[in-house]
C-alpha cells in the first residue's frame, strides 16, 4: 500500500502574516548560494507547473553553467484548462513571486528576470507593473543587481511550454524547441535560464523563510509539501485551495464533490480522467496522478463524450502545429470520435485511435502532443459506452 | 570537429563518433538508414515531422534522431516494434492531410512521401481524410512556381530555405493548430510578394506542394507545328546536371549527348546560351571598364561603382525589392538567356532567313526565375517575346523520357552554328565565381594585353563554395589607353545564395566595403544549384557539378570570351562594337523598383 | 506621424530594434486598433528589419493578435470545459441574439465582435467572457446583456 495522507488545508502560499518580505530576501542573500540550493534540494520541492522537475536541481544546473548572461523566467502563462491559481497568486501575493525570483537570481547569478504573463490576464498588468517598480527599486537598495520585467502573451496555450515561451519572448511563433539542449543550458536568447512556475517560485521563497524541514514534513516521500488546487466543475465549492499533497482522490471528492461525482479530471485537459472506481486507490501526487493543480469534477449528468470532445477541440486548436503526431493526430482523434458517434466508423475504430494516441505520447515533439493520450485513453477506457452511443 | 568521442550502440552494434554528432548521422555511419522528411542537409534542423523517431532504450519517449545529439552509453533501436508502429502512424497521418492524388500529381514518382508510403506499405487509408477544405487552394499565378496547399505536409523546409539560404522570407508558417499552414504575407499569391522566383523551395519540397510551372506541352505543340521554327538554347549548368534526371551520377558531363537528344526531340536548331554568356562578358566587361573610367578619371558621380552582375534573375528581383536604391549599380546587361532571345529573333533570323514571328525560342535553364524573367515586359526588344518558353533541367528530363530517347546510347553532336560556339569562360557561368572569372580573363587581357596572371587561366581565388569570397587583383603594365588603371587593385567579391548577397549589399550600403565588381548568383553554388536543377540537392552534389563545369572549361580549346569566333562575328556582322547603340537596344535592359513587401 | 508609427517608435525606445520587440510592438498596436492590418504589419516589418510574411506568420500564431478587422469591443466568451458545463452556450446564444451577429462576426456599426476562446482561467466562476481586457465572470444571460448595454451607453 502506498503512503498517503488525509486531506489537509494548508496556508503557505497566500499567507502574509508574521514576516517581512524583504527581510526574507535579505536573509537569503546573506547566505551562500550553494547552501540555498541544498536547502531547495533538501526540501524536495518539485515544479508546480506540471512537469514536476526538482526545483533545487534545476537551479543547480543553471548555477553550474559558466555564462555571464543568465535569466530567471516566471512562467505565468497558466493556460491549462481548469487552472487559475497562478492568477490568484499574482493578484494576492505578487511580491512573494518576485521574492522567489530574486532568490533564484542570486543563486544562479542572473541579472535579468521576466514574468511571462498570459494575455488573458492583461488586466493584472497595471498593478503588477506598479509593484514591480517598487520591488526592483528595493532590490537595488539592498544591493542585488537584478531587475524583473513583464512580458505578455497573446493567447496561445502552447506558450506555457518553456521553450515555446522563450520563442515567444524572442518575438517568434511559440513553437517548442528540440531538447536537449534544456533551458538551464540554452534558454531565453540561448542563455542559461531557470524557468519556474508562479507557484514554484512562491514555495521557493517560503522555503527560505520556513526552512526545508517544515516543508518536507508535509506530503509524501515523492510529493513533498503542499500545492494550490484550482477546483471547478460539479462542485459546491469551486475555487482555490492549498492542500497537502498525497491525499487520495476519494478524500478529495468527499470534501469537494457534490455527492454524485462520477469522474475527476486531474491535471487539466492534459491530465488523466479518474473514474469513480479508482478514487480510493489513486493518490494525488507524483507517485499517483500528478497535477499542475487543476481538478475538474464531473457528476453523473455529464456526458464524457462531450467532455472529451471539448478537450480534443482545445488541443486541435492549441497545438502549435509544427509536428505531425500532434497537429494531425489531434484532428484525427477529434474527427475520429465524431465519426464513431455518428456511426460512420465502427466502435472498433476507437481501438485504432487509442493506438494512435499512444504513438502521440511517445512521438510528439513536446508535452502538449504527448499528453493528449492522458485524457483520451483514460476516458475511452472507462466510458467507452458514452463515446459510442 | 570535436575532440571528444562518444560511444553508443545502435541496434546492438557499438559505434564511436564525435561529440555533437546526431543519432541520425551515427546510424548512417553504421549503414542504418532512418527515414527523414523535414531534415535537409542544407538547412537547420527542425525535428518536426517526427518520421525519423527511434527508440532510446530507457527513455520515456522516442527521440527524433535528426535532432538529438548522441550521448555516452546511449542504446538506440532504429527498427523496433515501437518505432515501426510510430513511424507508420506518422506516415499515415501525413497522408491523411495530404492530397494523395498521386497519379495526377506533378511529382508522381519523385515524391518523398510517396516513397515512404510505399516502403511502409500504407494501404487503405487508415485515418479519416482531412484534405477537404484545402483542395483547390492552388496558387498558379506565378510564371515560375506553383504552390498547392493541399499537397503540403508542413515540413517547413521551404520556409527555412527561403529564410536561411535566401534571406528573403517570402514564405512563412502562419496560424497554429489545425489551421497552421505555409503562407506568404497574408496568403497573397507568390507573384504579388517578395518571392524572387529562385525555386530553391521547389528544390527542397519533398512532395508536390511547390513545383515549377511546367511548359512542356506548349513546347511540344511548338515543335509539332510545321509553321514554327523552334530554336533551343541550353544554359551552362544544364549539361552537367541533366544526367541526374536520367539515371547518371551527379557531375556527369553530357554536353554532346544533350545536343543529340535535343535534335531528336525535334528542335529546329540547337544552340548554346554559353555563346551569349561569352557575349555578356564582352558587354559587361566593357561596361565595367567604362564605369571605372567615368568614376576614376572623369569623376562622374552619376555613374555607380561597385558594379554588380545581372545574369541571375533571382538576384535581380531581390535587389529590386530589397535594395532599390542600388539598382543603378547593377550592370545593364541582360542575362545570357535574354541576350540570346533578342539576337535569335533578329540576328539569327536575318542570317538564316527565318521570319521572327514564326520563330519560337525555347531555353533550357537550371532556373525557375528565368521563367519570370522571360515574361518581363522589358524582354521584347526583338519586337516579339524574345524567349517564348523556359524549361527547367527537370522539364527537359521529362521531355526526353516522354520522347523515348535513349540517352545512354546517343552519339555526341556539336551545337549548331551560328550562336552555338562557346568558350570555357561561357561554361563557367554555371558555377559561383564563374562570371567573375570569365570577366577577369577578358578584362585583364583587354587592359594589359596579357593573360590573367593565374596558372592555366584558373582564377582560383574566386572559386570555391564559401558563401562570400573576396579577391583582389592588382592591375599592372596597362596598355596606354588604360593607364588610369595602372596599379589599381581591382577589388571583387563573389556571393551565392541571396542571404550571402544580402551580407554583401549590407556591407556596401553601410560603406564598409569598397568593391569595384560584385558577382551575385541567387542560388547556392551558382546556377548549378539552381531552382530548376534535378532534385535532390546538397553540398556534395553541387560540388560534383562544379567539378564537372571546371572540367568542361579546361577541355575546351578556347577559354576566353573575347576569343569566341562567333562572338567576334556578331560584332562584325551585326552589332558593330561592344556597348554600341544596337547592342544597347538588344542586349541591355533596365530595372524596376519594387515594394519591400 | 500616424498612431501606428508613434507606437512603433515608442516600442523601439523601450524594447530596442531586435526581434524581441516584435510581440510588445504588435500587442501595443492591437491594444489601440484591435487588429493588425496589412499596413501595420508592413510598418512593423520595416521597423524591425523582418519580412512582412514573418510578421504575419508570428501574429497569426497568437489568438489575440488578430489579422482580421474587429470591432471596437471584442467579446471573447470562454468555450472550454468548465465554462461549457456552466452554460456558456446559453450566454453565446443571448449575445448572438442581442447583437444580431454570429460568433466570428462583427456588428455593422463596428462596435462589437463576438468570438469564442479557450480557457480564460476563471473556471471556478464560469461562464466568463472578456471584453477587450476586462473580465466578466459568473455570467448569466441577463448580466451578459447588461454588460454589453453598458458598453453601448459608453460609446
Ligand atoms: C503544453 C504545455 C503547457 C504548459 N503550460 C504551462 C503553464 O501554463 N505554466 C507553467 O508554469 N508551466 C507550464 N508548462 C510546463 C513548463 O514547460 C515548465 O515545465 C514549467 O514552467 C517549469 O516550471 P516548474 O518546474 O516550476 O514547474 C507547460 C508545459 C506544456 C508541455
Ligand atoms: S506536440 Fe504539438 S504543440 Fe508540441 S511541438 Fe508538436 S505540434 Fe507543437
Ligand atoms: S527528419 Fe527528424 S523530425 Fe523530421
Amino acid at each position: 500500500m502506498m503512503e498517503c495522507n488525509k486531506l489537509k488545508r494548508v496556508d503557505i502560499i497566500f499567507c502574509r502574516k508574521g514576516f517581512d518580505l524583504f527581510e526574507v530576501v535579505e536573509k537569503a542573500l546573506s547566505r551562500d548560494p550553494d547552501d540555498l540550493i541544498s536547502d531547495m534540494i533538501d526540501s524536495g520541492l518539485k515544479g508546480r507547473g506540471g512537469a514536476g522537475f526538482p526545483t533545487g536541481l534545476k537551479w543547480k544546473l543553471a548555477r553550474n553553467e559558466e555564462q555571464d548572461e543568465k535569466y530567471v523566467v516566471c512562467n505565468a502563462d497558466e493556460g491549462e484548462p481548469g487552472t487559475f491559481k497562478d492568477r490568484e497568486i499574482l493578484d494576492q501575493v505578487p511580491e512573494k513571486v518576485f521574492g522567489g525570483m530574486a532568490i533564484c537570481a542570486y543563486t544562479i547569478g542572473a541579472k535579468k528576470g521576466y514574468i511571462y504573463l498570459r494575455g488573458e490576464y492583461n488586466f493584472l498588468i497595471p498593478k503588477l507593473t506598479e509593484k514591480l517598480e517598487i520591488f526592483n527599486r528595493s532590490l537595488k537598495q539592498i544591493g542585488l543587481d537584478f531587475t524583473i520585467r513583464l512580458r505578455s502573451g497573446s493567447g496561445a496555450y502552447i506558450c506555457g511550454e518553456e521553450s515555446a515561451l522563450f520563442e515567444s519572448m524572442e518575438g517568434k511563433r511559440g513553437e517548442p524547441r528540440n531538447k536537449p539542449p534544456y533551458p538551464t543550458v540554452q534558454g531565453y536568447l540561448g542563455k542559461p535560464t531557470v524557468i519556474n512556475n508562479v507557484e514554484t517560485l512562491v514555495y521557493a521563497f517560503m522555503i527560505s523563510r520556513i526552512g526545508p524541514e517544515a516543508f518536507k514534513e508535509m506530503g509524501t516521500k515523492d510529493s513533498r509539501g503542499s500545492k494550490v488546487f484550482s477546483i471547478s466543475g460539479d462542485t459546491p465549492r469551486p475555487g482555490i485551495y492549498e492542500l497537502e499533497l498525497g491525499m487520495t482522490v476519494e478524500d478529495f471528492v468527499n470534501e469537494f464533490g457534490d455527492g454524485d461525482t462520477k469522474a475527476v479530471q486531474v491535471g487539466g485537459a492534459s491530465g488523466g480522467c479518474i473514474p469513480r472506481k479508482d478514487f480510493p486507490n489513486t493518490i494525488i501526487g507524483y507517485e499517483g496522478i500528478p497535477t499542475g493543480g487543476s481538478m475538474m469534477l464531473f457528476n453523473s449528468s455529464r456526458s464524457m463524450y462531450n467532455v472529451l470532445h471539448n478537450y480534443l477541440e482545445f488541443f486541435t486548436e492549441e497545438s502549435c502545429g509544427q509536428c505531425t503526431p500532434c497537429r494531425v493526430g489531434c484532428q484525427q482523434l477529434l474527427k475520429g470520435i465524431e465519426s464513431v458517434k455518428k456511426g460512420d466508423r465502427p466502435p472498433s475504430y476507437l481501438r485504432e485511435l487509442v493506438k494512435l494516441a499512444k504513438t502521440m505520447k511517445i512521438a510528439a515533439k513536446c508535452g502538449l502532443g504527448q499528453s493528449v493520450a492522458n485524457p483520451f485513453v483514460s476516458i475511452i477506457k472507462n466510458y467507452k459506452e458514452e463515446i459510442i452511443h | 570537429m570535436s575532440e571528444y568521442k562518444v560511444n553508443l550502440k545502435i541496434n546492438d552494434i557499438p559505434v564511436t563518433v564525435d561529440a555533437g554528432t546526431t543519432v541520425l548521422e551515427a546510424a548512417k555511419k553504421l549503414d542504418f538508414k532512418v527515414p527523414t522528411l523535414c531534415y535537409h542537409t542544407d538547412l537547420c534542423i527542425a525535428g518536426n515531422c517526427r518520421v525519423c523517431v527511434v527508440e532510446q532504450v530507457g527513455a520515456k519517449t522516442l527521440i527524433a534522431s535528426c535532432a538529438t545529439p548522441v550521448s555516452e552509453g546511449m542504446e538506440i533501436r532504429t527498427n523496433s516494434k515501437l518505432v515501426r508502429q510510430a513511424r507508420k502512424h506518422i506516415i499515415e497521418l501525413l497522408l491523411s492531410e495530404h492530397n494523395a492524388d498521386c497519379t495526377k500529381c506533378y511529382k508522381n514518382g519523385k515524391c518523398e512521401l510517396q516513397d515512404l508510403a510505399s516502403e511502409y506499405r500504407i494501404g487503405d487509408h487508415a485515418f479519416l481524410d482531412l484534405v477537404g477544405g484545402r483542395l483547390g487552394m492552388v496558387d498558379e499565378l506565378s510564371p515560375s512556381i506553383i504552390k498547392d496547399d493541399s499537397k503540403c505536409i508542413r515540413c517547413q523546409r521551404c520556409v527555412k530555405t527561403c529564410a536561411e539560404i535566401q534571406g528573403v522570407s517570402a514564405l512563412t508558417v502562419a496560424y497554429k493548430g489545425d489551421r497552421q499552414k505555409i503562407s506568404t504575407f497574408l496568403d497573397h499569391p507568390l507573384v504579388e510578394v517578395i518571392c524572387t522566383n529562385c525555386g530553391q523551395c521547389v528544390n527542397r519540397c519533398p512532395v508536390g506542394a511547390l513545383v515549377e510551372k511546367n511548359y512542356v506541352d506548349e513546347v511540344w505543340d511548338a515543335i509539332n507545328d510545321p509553321q514554327k521554327f523552334v530554336v533551343v538554347q541550353t544554359a551552362p549548368a544544364v549539361r552537367v546536371a541533366i544526367g541526374e534526371e536520367l539515371g547518371y551520377e551527379p557531375g556527369t558531363r553530357l554536353t554532346g549527348n544533350l545536343v543529340t537528344a535535343l535534335k531528336r526531340l525535334g528542335f529546329s536548331s540547337v544552340l548554346d546560351t554559353d555563346f551569349t554568356a561569352d557575349l555578356t562578358i564582352i558587354e559587361e566587361g566593357t561596361e565595367l571598364l567604362t564605369r571605372l573610367k567615368k568614376v576614376l578619371v572623369e569623376k562622374d558621380d552619376s555613374v555607380k561603382l561597385p558594379m554588380t552582375t545581372s545574369c541571375s534573375p533571382g538576384w535581380i528581383k531581390f535587389i529590386e525589392h530589397f535594395y532599390p536604391d542600388f539598382i543603378s549599380h547593377v550592370s545593364s546587361c541582360k542575362s545570357p538567356q535574354q541576350m540570346f532571345g533578342a539576337l535569335a529573333k533578329t540576328y539569327y533570323a536575318q542570317k538564316k532567313g527565318i521570319k521572327p514571328e514564326s520563330m519560337v525560342v525555347v531555353s533550357i535553364m537550371p532556373c525557375t526565375a528565368k521563367k519570370y524573367e522571360a515574361d518581363r515586359p522589358e524582354m521584347r526588344s526583338s519586337g516579339f517575346k524574345d524567349v517564348d518558353y523556359v524549361l527547367t533541367t527537370r522539364e527537359l528530363g521529362m521531355m526526353i523520357k516522354q520522347a523515348g530517347v535513349n540517352f545512354q546510347n546517343l552519339d555526341e553532336s556539336p551545337y549548331d552554328s551560328i550562336m552555338g560556339e562557346s568558350t570555357g569562360a561561357g561554361v563557367i557561368f554555371g558555377v559561383t565565381g564563374g562570371v567573375m572569372e570569365a570577366a577577369l580573363r577578358t578584362v585583364y587581357e583587354i587592359v594589359t594585353g596579357r593573360e590573367v596572371p593565374f596558372n592555366n587561366l584558373n582564377v582560383v581565388p574566386v572559386r570555391g563554395m564559401e558563401g562570400v569570397r573576396e579577391a583582389t587583383l592588382k592591375i599592372e603594365g596597362c596598355q596606354p589607353e588604360w593607364d588610369f588603371l595602372e596599379g589599381v587593385e581591382l577589388r571583387t567579391v563573389v556571393a551565392h545564395g541571396l542571404a550571402n548577397a544580402r551580407k554583401v549589399m549590407q556591407a556596401v550600403k553601410e560603406g564598409k566595403s569598397e568593391y569595384h565588381f560584385i558577382e551575385i548568383m541567387a542560388c547556392p553554388g551558382g546556377c548549378l544549384g539552381g531552382g530548376g536543377q534535378p532534385i535532390p540537392t546538397n553540398p556534395e552534389i553541387r560540388e560534383k557539378r562544379a567539378k564537372a563545369i571546371y572540367c568542361e572549361d579546361e577541355n575546351l580549346p578556347i577559354r576566353k570570351s573575347h576569343e569566341n569566333p562567333e562572338v567576334q562575328l556578331v560584332y562584325e556582322d551585326f552589332l558593330g562594337s561592344p556597348n554600341s547603340h544596337l547592342a544597347h537596344q538588344l542586349l541591355h535592359t533596365h530595372y524596376t523598383e519594387r515594394e519591400r513587401f | 506621424m500616424t498612431d501606428v508609427k508613434k507606437i512603433i517608435n515608442r516600442t523601439i525606445r523601450e524594447y530596442g530594434k531586435e526581434r524581441q520587440a516584435l510581440m510588445p510592438m504588435l500587442q501595443a498596436i492591437v491594444q489601440v486598433k484591435n487588429h493588425l492590418d496589412d499596413g501595420d504589419m508592413i510598418a512593423v516589418a520595416e521597423a524591425l528589419n523582418l519580412s512582412a510574411a514573418e510578421v504575419f506568420g508570428t501574429a497569426s500564431f497568437y489568438t489575440f493578435l488578430d489579422t482580421e478587422p474587429r470591432g471596437k469591443y471584442i467579446i471573447r466568451v470562454c468555450k472550454t470545459i468548465s465554462c461549457h458545463m456552466a452554460g456558456k452556450d446559453e450566454i453565446i446564444k443571448v449575445l448572438e441574439k442581442h447583437l444580431r451577429i454570429k460568433v466570428g462576426q462583427t456588428t455593422r456599426d463596428n462596435m462589437f465582435s463576438l468570438l469564442t476562446v479557450n480557457c480564460l482561467g476563471w473556471c471556478h466562476k464560469g461562464p466568463v467572457m472578456l471584453v477587450n481586457d476586462d473580465v466578466y465572470p459568473e455570467l448569466t444571460p441577463k448580466s451578459a446583456i447588461e454588460i454589453i448595454e453598458s458598453y453601448i451607453s459608453r460609446k
